[in-house]
């Protein structure tokens, strides 16, 4: 589904990403762990291109997307969802046009169907009664929830998570994961999940890569990550 | 020796701003050619464009209102007496209407615009870059050029017109009270003299200029807001800045029309 060869990007003189290469399979769950500006959220957005690597090959379903026209890779990306760190709700929008927004711009669906599919979503992510609430009206953990409702919405093949439990408590760090992992179930979607959150980890991966240094020093399976002895590895699940 | 530094110190200063200000001026040159390149590729975005039309324009009235009354009030109470002492008074409808007309109706209205517009555009693009709602558009296959910064420039162009002949009719109006309060004159006669001292090519001109006012003003104001960084303090910037180099732009174009109507029209 998702491959990345030697990936390489540079701001300055700082090498965020330093030839990483990795390959998720269809229906995986991957995540990639690592410290605070080790580059995994540079790595998401340059697999969407919305930055440009300096250096590698990344293909998703086979289509090399650096290579593709602004036509083609839009046509790639509605078949693609993510989940920022922020949500990035638009704020001058109600949640209601929030999730319409991308299902009228792209896809031809009736009224009908638009409202339908909201009030799927909502129901799914249990938040119904927030409808007609602005982005301003929701606490961290809601704005999360309803920014995982709009990338679900347009039911895209791979879902790309950056960081999806930051600033949330153990509980709904836990609610949020175990939602991402039915989500992922009932909809069959390949997901690449930035984090360095473990718990969120635990639940949702099926397999791992940790950066470090613009590297890739780990890639397997979750269970082996989570109890090797390496120091930098032990002390991600320690806490 | 300290003085020295100093120097060399400012020097250095001035060299930074000024290469500044010239790679702002070559981004925004590079921005108003991709607006051109999208503004006639479909989805024209028709909704968007009014709904801005509205935000931007209509809610601009009150204080447009408010500015061209007292424009219009003080230029007829400022030369009302000098004109008396060179036996002109009679020219005062003339000189009033040519003067709002011509030149202080689309500068001043292009300046206020500006100054609420141009900072509004500012501040709710770059709030929408740094909190990576452009990029959660362009992510979900929404050109985010398209549908942010083409409808809000297109707007602006379409809207600061109407506007500036919305402020010229209240600064007449205005110039009308100072008139009659001083001289009681007739609301008829003073209608007569403003329209036969208007020409077309003192209209015209001065109206076709705010079409560029308002293109500088959208395209401004979006170009500080969408290449916005550094979080909110960026915001600030993109704000500040949009309202201080679309007021400069205004000017110095003002400056290039009115030298070209000069040549033309006379």
């Amino acid at each position: 589904m998702v491959e990345v060869f030697d990936v390489s990007k540079v701001f300055g003189d700082y090498i965020v990403l330093d030839g990483v290469s990795f390959k998720v399979d269809n229906g995986e769950n991957l995540v990639i762990f690592g410290r605070s500006g080790s580059g995994k959220s540079v790595l998401l957005k340059c697999i969407v291109q919305l930055m440009k690597p300096d250096a590698g090959k990344i293909f998703i379903d086979g289509e090399d997307v650096l290579s593709l026209s602004l036509k083609k890779l839009n046509e790639l990306r509605k078949q693609i969802g993510f989940l920022f760190q922020s949500a990035a709700l638009y704020d001058s929008m109600s949640v209601r046009e929030n999730l319409e927004f991308p299902l009228i711009r792209n896809f031809k669906y009736t009224r009908k169907e638009i409202e339908a599919k909201v009030k799927n979503v909502l129901e799914k992510v249990s938040l119904e009664e927030a409808i007609d609430k602005m982005p301003s009206q929701l606490s961290g953990g809601m704005k999360k929830r309803i920014g995982l409702a709009r990338t679900i919405i347009t039911e895209p093949k791979l879902i790309l998570y950056d960081e999806p439990t930051t600033g949330l408590d153990p509980i709904t760090t836990k609610e949020m994961s175990n939602l991402i992992l039915e989500l992922q179930k009932d909809l069959n979607t390949t997901s690449l999940i930035v984090t360095h959150d473990p718990i969120c980890a635990k639940i949702i991966a099926s397999s791992a890569v940790v950066l470090k240094d613009g590297k890739i020093m780990y890639e397997g399976d979750i269970n082996s990550l989570t109890t090797a002895q390496e120091p930098f590895l032990k002390n991600f699940f320690s806490r | 020796m300290k003085s020295k530094t100093t120097n060399k110190y400012s020097e250095s200063v001035t060299i930074q701003r000024l290469s500044e200000f010239f790679l702002t001026i070559a981004g925004l040159t590079l921005f108003s050619i991709e607006f051109i390149k999208n503004v006639f590729l479909p989805p024209y975005e028709f909704g968007e464009i009014t709904k801005h039309m509205d935000e931007l324009g209509v809610k601009s009235l009150p204080i447009l209102g408010v500015t061209g009354f007292i424009i219009g009030l003080v230029l007829a109470m400022q030369s009302q007496p000098v004109l008396q002492r060179f036996g002109a008074g009679s020219f005062l409808p003339s000189m009033v209407s040519l003067s709002v007309v011509r030149e202080l109706g689309p500068v001043i209205t292009a300046l206020i615009f500006a100054g609420r517009v141009s900072s509004g555009i500012g501040a709710e693009l770059g709030s929408m870059r740094v909190t990576e709602q452009i990029d959660a558009m362009e992510v979900s296959a929404i050109e985010p050029f398209k549908f942010l910064v083409v409808t809000r420039v297109l707007a602006c162009t379409i809207i600061l017109p109407i506007l500036t002949v919305y402020v010229i009719f209240i600064a007449i109006f205005g110039a009308y009270l100072a008139i009659l309060l001083s001289t009681g004159m007739n609301f008829q006669l003073y209608v007569n003299s403003v329209v036969r001292s208007l020409q077309f090519s003192d209209i015209i001109p001065g109206i076709a200029k705010t079409f560029v006012f308002g293109f500088i003003v959208g395209i401004v104001g979006a170009y500080k807001g969408y290449n916005a960084k550094n979080g909110t303090a960026g915001v600030g910037k993109a704000s500040t800045s949009a309202v201080v180099l679309s007021s400069l732009l205004i000017l110095l174009m003002d400056m290039v029309l009115v030298k070209i109507t000069v040549l033309f029209w006379g």
